[in-house]
C-alpha cells in the first residue's frame, strides 16, 4: 500500500513539471501583457516600457525566464503577484479555505442527493419517478450557472427574502480568520447567530455550484445500477432469497459505487471550473475568482503559479480517490 | 423550504439581537473590485483610490466636493511666484496621523511628511522607492511629475516649497490626485525599525476621514470614523466595503438592504431602479468622452473634408440610444460639457447622409473601404463598442463606404492602435484624471502625444492647436486659459480628427435614507459626507 503511494506520488514529478511549462506557456501565449494593460488608453513609451520589462524580468529570454522560474519554485517561492505585489501563495492560503468550504459542501449535497435518486430512478426505472429526475438531470447539466444563480438570487433573496444576496456572513459579525472555514470560524468566535449566518450564506452558492455535479452523478448512479442489477450475482443473490434492500444495498450498490467514485473525483475539476462563475456571482472571496482577475490582467505569477497549486490539489483528491477504491471493492486493493 | 425559511429567520432575528451590533451609524457601500493595494502611490486604479487615497488619506489640495475645483486640504494656502516655477505650500497645523496597534504618532502632520510622499516616488535612490519588490509609481511618471519638479524643500515645519522646472498651471490639480496621497514619514520610520515595511501598503495610516480598520481579501474592508479629523467629522460610525463584482447582485443587495450605495449599475437596470420606491438614483454627466479616432496620416483620412464627410454620415443619437441606451450626451467637443473652459459656441455635426456622399464625391473618394476598430472590453465612456461600430457600419454603408469591424485582445488593441501607420479608424475614449481640460487635450491631441508612448490615436498633429494648449498649460491666469482652450476647440472642429460621439452618464443608486452623498465628477466614491436617516 505505501509502496503503491509512493509510486504515485513518484508520478506526479513529471506531471507537476508538465504543468508548470503549460502554465507559464498558456499565459504568455494569450495576446496582451501586464506593462500593456496596467498602462491602459492613456499607453506606455518604448522605453518605459523596456525599463518595467526589465525590472520584471520579462525582458530576457523566454526560457531564461522560465529557468528563473523553475529555480525559483524549487525554493518554495512562487512568485509576487503583478497586480498587488504580494506572495502567491499567500493570497492563495487567503482564499483556497473559502473555496474548499463551498466545494465541500457541494459535493456532499450532489452526493447525499444525487446516489439515492440514482438508485431509485434505477430500481423503479421507467416510472415517473425516473422520468422527472432523469428529465430534471438533464436540465440541471445544461444549466448556464451565471443565469441559474442569479435566478436564484433574485427568487429566494430579493422575492422571499429567505436568503441573503452574497458574501459569506453578516457584515454584522466581524472574527479574525482562524480556519478561514467560516462555518468553523463562526463557531470558534462564540458570537451568537453567527454560524446560522454562515451557513444561511452558503446555501445559494453551494445549490448552484452542486447543480451539474449534482445532475452528472444522479445519471451515472442510475447507469452504473441498471448495469449492475443485470448481473448474474445479483440475480443469484434474489433466487437465493435475499431481501430486496439487501440485494441492492449490499450486492448492487457496492458494486455501482466503483464508476459512481471515479465520478465524484472528477468532479472536482468540474467544481473548480464552476467555483469561477459561482463566487464572481456571490461575490465568494475564493481561488476561482482570483484566478479569472489574475488572467484577464495577465498576472502572469498568479496564473503559473496558481495553476500549479490548483493542479497538485486535483492530482492528489484523485490519488485520494484511487486509493478508496481499494475500500470499496476488494478485487483492486493494492497490496 | 418554509421549513429552512422559518429557521433562518429565527436565527438571523436571535442574532440581532444577541450579537455584538457594530456601532449605531454603520454605512456599507457595496464597491466592484477589490484594491490592489492600501498605499495609493504605486497604484492606478480609481477602485483602489476610493479605498485607500479617497477613505483614509488626504492630499496637500483636493477636489471641493462635486467639482474639479481646488480647495485647500492638509494644505491651508499656497504662493505661486511671478514666474509660475515655484509654488510655497503652507500647511494646516494639528493635524492628527491615524493611529493602530502598532503606531501612535507622537507628532502633528508636518513638511517632512509632504517631502517623503513625493520622494519616495521621485528618486531611485530613496530606501523606500522600491519597498516591495516590483512596484512602480506610475502615476507620478504618466502625469510626468518626475519631469516636472525639480526640487522640494522644507522652508520649516509648516511651509514646503516646490520649485518646477516649467511653469505648469494644472499641477495644483496633479497634487489632488490620490497618488500623492500623505503619508506618515514617521510611520515609515516605525516600520522600517520594526522589519515591516510592506505594512505600509496593508495598514494605511493617513490623515484621512476614515480610519482603516481590516482588509478581507476580496470579501470586506473595514473603517472607523477618524474623531480627530481635521475638517468636518464623518457622520456614520462605520464604514464597510462589500465587494461585489457582478453588477445585478451589487443590486439585489441594495435592494435587500444589505449596502446603502453601489457604484456602476448595468444600464439595463436603470429604469427597475427609478421604479423601486425604497431607492433613489443619483445621475450626473461624466467626465468623459467616447470618440472615433481616424488616422489623419494615411490617405484618404488626412483630408479634413473627408473626415468630416463621414462625420455627418453618422447617426449620433442613434448610436447614443443603441449603446447607451439614451444615457449620454451627444459629444461636439473632445472635451465635456461639466469641464471648465468647454465651448459651447462649437456647432454640433449635422447628420446628413446626403450631404456627406456629397462631400465625399466632391473629395474624390469612391468605393473606399475602411476598418473601424472596437474595444474588446466594456468602459463607462462606451459600454459596447462592437454595437457601437455595427453602427457606424451601416451608417457608412448608406454613403457608400464600406466597413470591416476589427477588435483584438485589450492590451493589443491599445498598443497596436498606436503603431503608426495603422489602418482603420479607432473607437476608444478618456475619464479626465483631474479635471483640467489639459488632461484630455495633451494627453489625446497634442503633438507630443501621436509620438511613441502618447495616446494621440489619430496621429493628429496641429502646431497651431498644441502651441495654445502648451500656452494654456503654461499660464496661471485661469480666464486667459479657459479662453485657450476655447480657442483650441475651434480648432479641433475645423480639423475633426475623430468623430466624437458621446459623454456618458454616472448613475449612482442609493438607499432611500442616505443623505449627503454628492457624486464626484471624476468618479471618485466619497464618504465623509455622507448620513443615514431613519
Amino acid at each position: 500500500m505505501l509502496r503503491f503511494i509512493l509510486t504515485k506520488l513518484l508520478y506526479l514529478i513529471p506531471t507537476m513539471l508538465g504543468i508548470t511549462l503549460v502554465a507559464f506557456g498558456f499565459i504568455r501565449l494569450l495576446p496582451g501583457d501586464p506593462v500593456l494593460l496596467m498602462a491602459g488608453e492613456r499607453g506606455v513609451s518604448a522605453e518605459r516600457y523596456a525599463q518595467i520589462a526589465a525590472q520584471l524580468g520579462y525582458d530576457k529570454p523566454i526560457w531564461q525566464q522560465y529557468l528563473h522560474y523553475l529555480g525559483n519554485l524549487l525554493q518554495g517561492d512562487l512568485g509576487n503577484s503583478l497586480v498587488t505585489k504580494k506572495p502567491v501563495l499567500a493570497e492563495f492560503l487567503t482564499l483556497f479555505p473559502a473555496t474548499v468550504e463551498l466545494g465541500l459542501v457541494a459535493i456532499i449535497i450532489a452526493t447525499v442527493i444525487g446516489v439515492p435518486v440514482g438508485v431509485i430512478a434505477a430500481i423503479k426505472r421507467g416510472s415517473w419517478f425516473d422520468q422527472i429526475s432523469m428529465t430534471g438531470a438533464l436540465v440541471g447539466f445544461s444549466m448556464p450557472i451565471f443565469w441559474w444563480g442569479l435566478l436564484l438570487i433574485i427568487f429566494f433573496s430579493g422575492i422571499l427574502q429567505w436568503t441573503p444576496v452574497s458574501g459569506r456572513i453578516s457584515l454584522m459579525y466581524f472574527f479574525p480568520p482562524v480556519t478561514g472555514f467560516m462555518l468553523i470560524d463562526s463557531l470558534i468566535s462564540g458570537q451568537a447567530g453567527a454560524f446560522t449566518s454562515a451557513l444561511s450564506h452558503l446555501i445559494l452558492p453551494s445549490v448552484v455550484l452542486a447543480t451539474i455535479p449534482l445532475a452528472v452523478i444522479a445519471r451515472q448512479t442510475r447507469s452504473a445500477m441498471l448495469e449492475v442489477m443485470g448481473e448474474d450475482y445479483v440475480r443469484t443473490a434474489r433466487a437465493k432469497g435475499l431481501s430486496p434492500r439487501r440485494v441492492i444495498g449490499v450486492h448492487a450498490l457496492r458494486n455501482a459505487m466503483i464508476p459512481v467514485i471515479t465520478t465524484i473525483g472528477l468532479q472536482i475539476g468540474v467544481l473548480l471550473a464552476g467555483a469561477i462563475l459561482t463566487e464572481t456571482i456571490f461575490s465568494w472571496p475564493g481561488i476561482g475568482k482570483w484566478m479569472i482577475d489574475s488572467i484577464s490582467r495577465r498576472d502572469y505569477p498568479v496564473v503559473q503559479s496558481g495553476l500549479l497549486l490548483i493542479a497538485a490539489i486535483v492530482m492528489i483528491v484523485n490519488l485520494i480517490v484511487d486509493l478508496t477504491y481499494g475500500l470499496i471493492n476488494p478485487r483492486i486493493r493494492h497490496k | 423550504m418554509s421549513f429552512f425559511s422559518t429557521r433562518f429567520l429565527a436565527a438571523s432575528a436571535l442574532a440581532l439581537v444577541a450579537a455584538t451590533p457594530l456601532s449605531a451609524k454603520t454605512f456599507v457601500y457595496c464597491s466592484e473590485g477589490s484594491p490592489e493595494g492600501f498605499d495609493p502611490a504605486p497604484y492606478t486604479a480609481g477602485t483602489t483610490f476610493d479605498a485607500s487615497g479617497h477613505a483614509v488619506y488626504n492630499r496637500l489640495v483636493q477636489f471641493k466636493p462635486g467639482t474639479t475645483e481646488i480647495e485647500p486640504a492638509l494644505a491651508e494656502s499656497w504662493d505661486v511666484s511671478e514666474d509660475g516655477l515655484t509654488y510655497t505650500f503652507h500647511l494646516r497645523k494639528g493635524v492628527k496621523f491615524h493611529s493602530n496597534d502598532k503606531f501612535t504618532p507622537s507628532r502633528d502632520f508636518n513638511a517632512d511628511d509632504v517631502i517623503f510622499t513625493f520622494e519616495r516616488q521621485a528618486s531611485a535612490d530613496n530606501p523606500w522607492h522600491e519597498y516591495i519588490s516590483g512596484i512602480t509609481y506610475e502615476y507620478y511618471s504618466s502625469m510626468e511629475m518626475d519631469k516636472l519638479i525639480k526640487s522640494i524643500e522644507k522652508v520649516d515645519d509648516n511651509t514646503v516649497k516646490f520649485t518646477l522646472n516649467h511653469p505648469e498651471a494644472p499641477f495644483l490639480a496633479n497634487v489632488a490626485m490620490p497618488f500623492v496621497s500623505i503619508v506618515s514619514k514617521e510611520y515609515a520610520d516605525t516600520l522600517e525599525k520594526a522589519g515591516t515595511r510592506e505594512d505600509l501598503n496593508n495598514a494605511p495610516i493617513g490623515t484621512g476621514p476614515f480610519k482603516f480598520v481590516a482588509y478581507q481579501k476580496d470579501a470586506v474592508i473595514r473603517y472607523q470614523k477618524n474623531a480627530d479629523y481635521w475638517g468636518e467629522a464623518p457622520k456614520i460610525d462605520d464604514l464597510v466595503f462589500a465587494i461585489t463584482p457582478d453588477a445585478s447582485v451589487r443590486l439585489q443587495k441594495l435592494k435587500a438592504g444589505e449596502c446603502h450605495l453601489m457604484p456602476y449599475p448595468a444600464p439595463a437596470d436603470i429604469a427597475d431602479i427609478k421604479a423601486d420606491p425604497n431607492l433613489k438614483l443619483d445621475e450626473q454627466a461624466g467626465l468623459n468622452v467616447g470618440y472615433l479616432a481616424y488616422n489623419t496620416t494615411v490617405a484618404p483620412f488626412d483630408k479634413p473634408e473627408v473626415r468630416k464627410a463621414l462625420n455627418m454620415a453618422i447617426d449620433k443619437k442613434a448610436l447614443v440610444d443603441a449603446v447607451y441606451q439614451g444615457d449620454a450626451e451627444i459629444a461636439k467637443n473632445p472635451i465635456p460639457p461639466t469641464m471648465w473652459g468647454y465651448n459651447d459656441a462649437i456647432e454640433a455635426d449635422k447628420y446628413d447622409p446626403e450631404a456627406a456622399k456629397a462631400a465625399l464625391e466632391a473629395a474624390g473618394v469612391k468605393d473606399l473601404s475602411m476598418e473601424v476598430w472596437a474595444m474588446p472590453v466594456q468602459r463607462p465612456y462606451m459600454p459596447n463598442a462592437r454595437r457601437a461600430a455595427e453602427l457606424i457600419q451601416s451608417d457608412f454603408a448608406k454613403v457608400g463606404v464600406k466597413v470591416d469591424i476589427v477588435s483584438y485582445e485589450w492590451g493589443e488593441y491599445l498598443k497596436k492602435s498606436m503603431e503608426p501607420g495603422r489602418k482603420g479608424a479607432v473607437i476608444l475614449g478618456w475619464t479626465g484624471d483631474n479635471g483640467d481640460p489639459d488632461n484630455f487635450l495633451s494627453v489625446l491631441l497634442s503633438c507630443a502625444a501621436a509620438q511613441d508612448g502618447g495616446a494621440n490615436r489619430a496621429f493628429w498633429c496641429n502646431q497651431e492647436f498644441s502651441d495654445v494648449i502648451a500656452k494654456a498649460k503654461a499660464t496661471s491666469d485661469h480666464d486667459e486659459r479657459v479662453k485657450l482652450y476655447e480657442e483650441a476647440q475651434v480648432i479641433f472642429k475645423k480639423d475633426e480628427p475623430w468623430a466624437t460621439l458621446a459623454h456618458s452618464t454616472q448613475y449612482v443608486p442609493m438607499r432611500k435614507e442616505v443623505t449627503g452623498f454628492v457624486q464626484s465628477p471624476l468618479g471618485d466614491y466619497t464618504f465623509e459626507n455622507v448620513d443615514l436617516t431613519e
